[in-house]
């Protein structure tokens, strides 16, 4: 406590110290340098995707809930070339569709959990002054930002814009509207992005740990950005040639994606064919499924955190967590055709990348077991970032439990392309990885601006969110398991099975409203905390890891001083200690016998 | 504020930032072209018929040659910088970047050849593969010239501010070079040969 207070009482001289370096508004809140400046940009635009990619879901939902009926406040602004008279239609549908899922994953979860929380985050928690490349971490986010507005600038082009789903599928998207070439051309600005983002990361791990951080004594969320960026790393590229491929049949007139004597609407394709519908598929799990990961893993590491914060304990298996998060990250590349079982690519196929499945399973299962134990018997502070993290283990567990029997041919065969599939992965990735992202949000608000949020506006954006976003993806196993199929514009009104499970989609229609209301108080919260919320020092949490010794907020350099590591992550409640928190900065005391360096991390 | 480890290497990696980071971009191009080269056995074992020769293989193997003198003459470029010969550096450097441009222009008849015999990308799946392939590789050889051009121009100065971090610039500009010739070395047995 008394490092924390000198270090707070140090920080108006620090904050002086660099005006001298004068770099003027342009370079130092646009084109910053400056790693945290930049993760604050990630954090912003992603949190606005969010938002963006959540309403045209919202919108969606209208039309399955009362299919054919004017969308009330908004139908107007579609133009009659999208929704004639307020009514949405199919093709508009399909855009709405495909553009939500590619800003979602690509452009809301992914740049806030790497480029956000990775970027601001990362570096202050192994004591580093900056990202090893901080010209390469400027670049990483201005193209990410321009691959985004080219993926958005479909929306007014001729025919709308991508309508191929998330997943662009040939041969629909090689013969689609315009929307899918820009499509293909943000997508291709996003990948180089993340390559570049993350060389970063882990040039900057390996290389910039402080003083005595081995990596052993790394946070878990150094070690979940570390094996996330291994992902990006080599699972991006794959799919940035299948990019290429796909443009060049677009632009170029090749056929990699269109077979031999394709049809369409009537008419035979003038095109060489001999291409494969399939290779795309390959290419893109290759990278789809290393995503997951790349959408779970920062997740968890967030959740580790504030669990370890909030519960005032070292983390029940520590080293077993984080064997399992890098065999997981290895496993990744080799479970992708998982999500092909439908394509007749063989028994023998499907029998192997069913194993495998079966085996990444199982790290997942011991994370979120060590998670989940590391709460026995502790005395838990209510925090909101710690209601948003204990949210995430069971959400995230019917999210993984719900995914086994997709991974398993048989039974996958009955659900693919449900709406099982679709409530199993928002599982994942909506109360899953999205609670968390809040729990960092809320967990490193003090961090970035020198205040909290406020405690009881969290308290009712988490409820209403945790209550509401259950309404949503609930019934979708029911209707999954119904056998109601995905991607219908009037939620499959026309197939008599799905007769009595329409009424559900009114139930999620009213979740999903709901959920969009209860962000408000979020919005607010986080707006009005930025000059109004309450100060606190530079560790409000009572927190143990290297970022809580930098000044709130840090200045450019982060510390005042070389920070030096002397124990593991998360010494909370050493017996013996004059307070429940030992922080890896702070230095042992001078008593024999009872030294605490050297030891990598708990048990 | 000073980040560490840009031009001496860190004691327990030995690495230096940059040489870690240029390995790590190359491990992910190693999967761009990793994937490119499995869609074209994917694509050739499903197909009915492969054509055979339709390339000219004297083209390919002078610019397999040029390609390889290339890596040569980069190695020298950053050998005469560790012995202090800046002027020799600059005649080497010079001498990569001119082959790579006799390359690109040799490609560049190659082309044009095929494309006025109507042989373009659309021509078939061959053709379709050759010049995707082809063309992300000469994408990667133009982007090497830029690099070589910088450092024959405006980067030349660090040299004398800072010559281990020169050297060590061109030490990653060479080690990114002998991957673009690796990547021919595949291309060539298996778009002109096989």
């Amino acid at each position: 406590m008394d490092k924390a207070a000198t270090i707070g009482a140090m920080a108006p001289g620090h904050a002086h110290e660099h005006e001298h370096e004068e770099l003027g508004f342009w370079r130092t809140y646009v084109f910053s340098q400056d790693h945290k400046v930049i993760g604050i940009q990630y954090t912003i635009t992603g949190l606005l995707f969010l938002l963006f990619g959540f309403t045209l879901m919202m919108i969606m939902r209208w039309q399955l809930a009362y299919p054919m009926r004017p969308i009330p406040f908004v139908g107007n602004w579609f133009g009659a070339a999208n929704a004639p008279g307020g009514v949405m239609l199919p093709e508009f549908y399909n855009q709405l569709g495909a553009m939500h899922g590619t800003i979602m994953v690509f452009l809301g979860v992914v740049p806030l959990a790497v480029g956000g929380f990775g970027n601001f985050v990362m570096p202050l928690q192994i004591g580093a002054p900056d990202m090893a490349f901080p010209k390469l971490n400027m670049m990483s986010y201005w193209v990410y930002f321009i691959g985004g507005v080219a993926m958005l600038t479909g929306f007014v082009m001729p025919g709308g814009a991508a309508q191929s789903g998330w997943t662009s599928y040939p041969p629909l998207s090689d013969i689609a509207t315009t929307g899918q070439t820009v499509w293909l051309i943000g997508m291709i600005f996003l990948i180089t992005s993340s390559l570049l983002g993350s060389i970063n990361f882990i040039v900057t791990i390996v290389q910039l740990r402080a003083k005595g951080l081995t990596f052993m004594r790394l946070p878990f969320f150094v070690w979940a950005q570390f094996v996330t960026s291994f992902l990006l790393l080599l699972a991006f590229p794959p799919l940035e040639a299948a990019g290429v491929l796909q443009l060049m049949d677009r632009l170029a007139g090749t056929s990699f994606f269109l077979p031999s004597g394709l049809v369409v609407s009537g008419r035979p394709l003038l095109v060489s064919g001999g291409g494969s519908p399939l290779l795309w598929q390959h290419l893109f799990w290759f990278l789809a499924h290393p995503e997951v990961y790349v959408l779970i893993l920062p997740a968890m590491g967030i959740v580790a955190e504030v669990i370890a914060n909030n519960t005032r304990k070292p983390l029940w298996g520590y080293r077993a967590m984080v064997y399992s998060v890098a065999f997981l990250g290895f496993m990744s590349f080799i479970v992708w055709a998982h999500h092909m079982f439908m394509t007749g690519m063989g028994t023998t196929m499907a029998a192997f990348f069913q194993t495998t499945t079966m085996i990444i399973s199982i790290p997942s299962v011991v994370i979120l077991t060590a998670l989940l134990l590391s709460l026995w018997g502790a005395s838990i502070r209510f925090t909101t970032p710690m209601l948003f993290a204990l949210a995430f283990l069971p959400m995230f567990g019917i999210g993984g439990l719900t995914g086994l029997p997709l991974g398993l041919a048989p039974s996958d065969i009955h659900l693919h392309d449900t709406y099982y599939v679709i409530g199993h992965f928002h599982y994942v990735v909506a109360p899953g990885t999205i609670f968390a992202l809040f729990a960092g949000v809320y967990y490193w608000f003090p961090k970035a601006t020198g205040r909290k949020m406020n405690e009881t506006l969290g308290a009712i954006h988490f409820w209403g969110s945790f209550i509401c976003i259950n309404f949503v993806f609930m019934p979708m196993f029911i209707q999954g398991l119904g056998g109601m199929n995905r991607r219908m514009y009037d939620g499959g009104a026309q197939y008599i099975h799905n007769a009595g499970l329409l009424k559900w989609n009114i139930v999620i229609g009213f979740g999903a409203w709901g959920l969009g209301l209860f962000q408000i108080p979020f919005i607010i919260n986080f707006f009005s905390s930025i000059k109004g919320g309450k100060r606190v020092g530079d560790n409000p949490w009572d927190a143990t890891t290297l970022e809580w010794s930098a000044p709130s907020p840090p200045g450019h350099g982060n510390f005042l001083t070389e920070p030096i590591v002397y124990r593991g992550p998360y010494e909370y409640s050493v017996p013996g200690a004059d307070k429940d928190f030992t922080p890896q900065f702070e230095p042992d005391k001078e008593k024999p016998g009872q030294s605490g360096v050297g030891r990598g991390g708990q048990n | 504020m000073i980040i560490p480890y840009t031009v001496e290497a860190r004691p327990d990696t030995g690495l230096h930032n940059g040489k870690l980071g240029i390995w790590l971009f190359l491990a992910s191009e190693v999967m761009l072209f990793g994937a490119l080269f499995s869609s074209y056995i994917l694509l050739r074992v499903g197909a009915p018929e492969w054509p055979h020769h339709e390339l000219s293989v004297k083209l390919g193997a002078i610019n397999t040659i040029i390609l390889i003198s290339s890596s040569v003459t980069m190695v020298m470029a950053w050998a005469s910088l560790k012995m202090n010969d800046f002027k020799k550096h600059r005649l080497y450097l010079l001498a990569t970047f001119a082959l790579s441009a006799f390359f690109l222009v040799n490609k560049y008849f190659e082309y044009s050849e095929h494309l006025s015999k109507g042989e373009g990308p659309w021509h078939s799946t061959f053709f379709a593969i050759y010049f995707t392939m082809t063309g992300l590789h000469g994408l990667h050889i133009l982007g090497g010239m830029v690099v070589m051009a910088y450092f024959l121009g405006p980067g030349a100065g660090l040299w004398k501010k800072n010559p281990e971090q020169f050297t060590n610039r061109i030490e990653i500009t060479g080690l990114y070079w002998h991957f673009v010739d690796l990547v021919w070395i595949f291309l060539f047995p298996v778009l002109y040969l096989l």
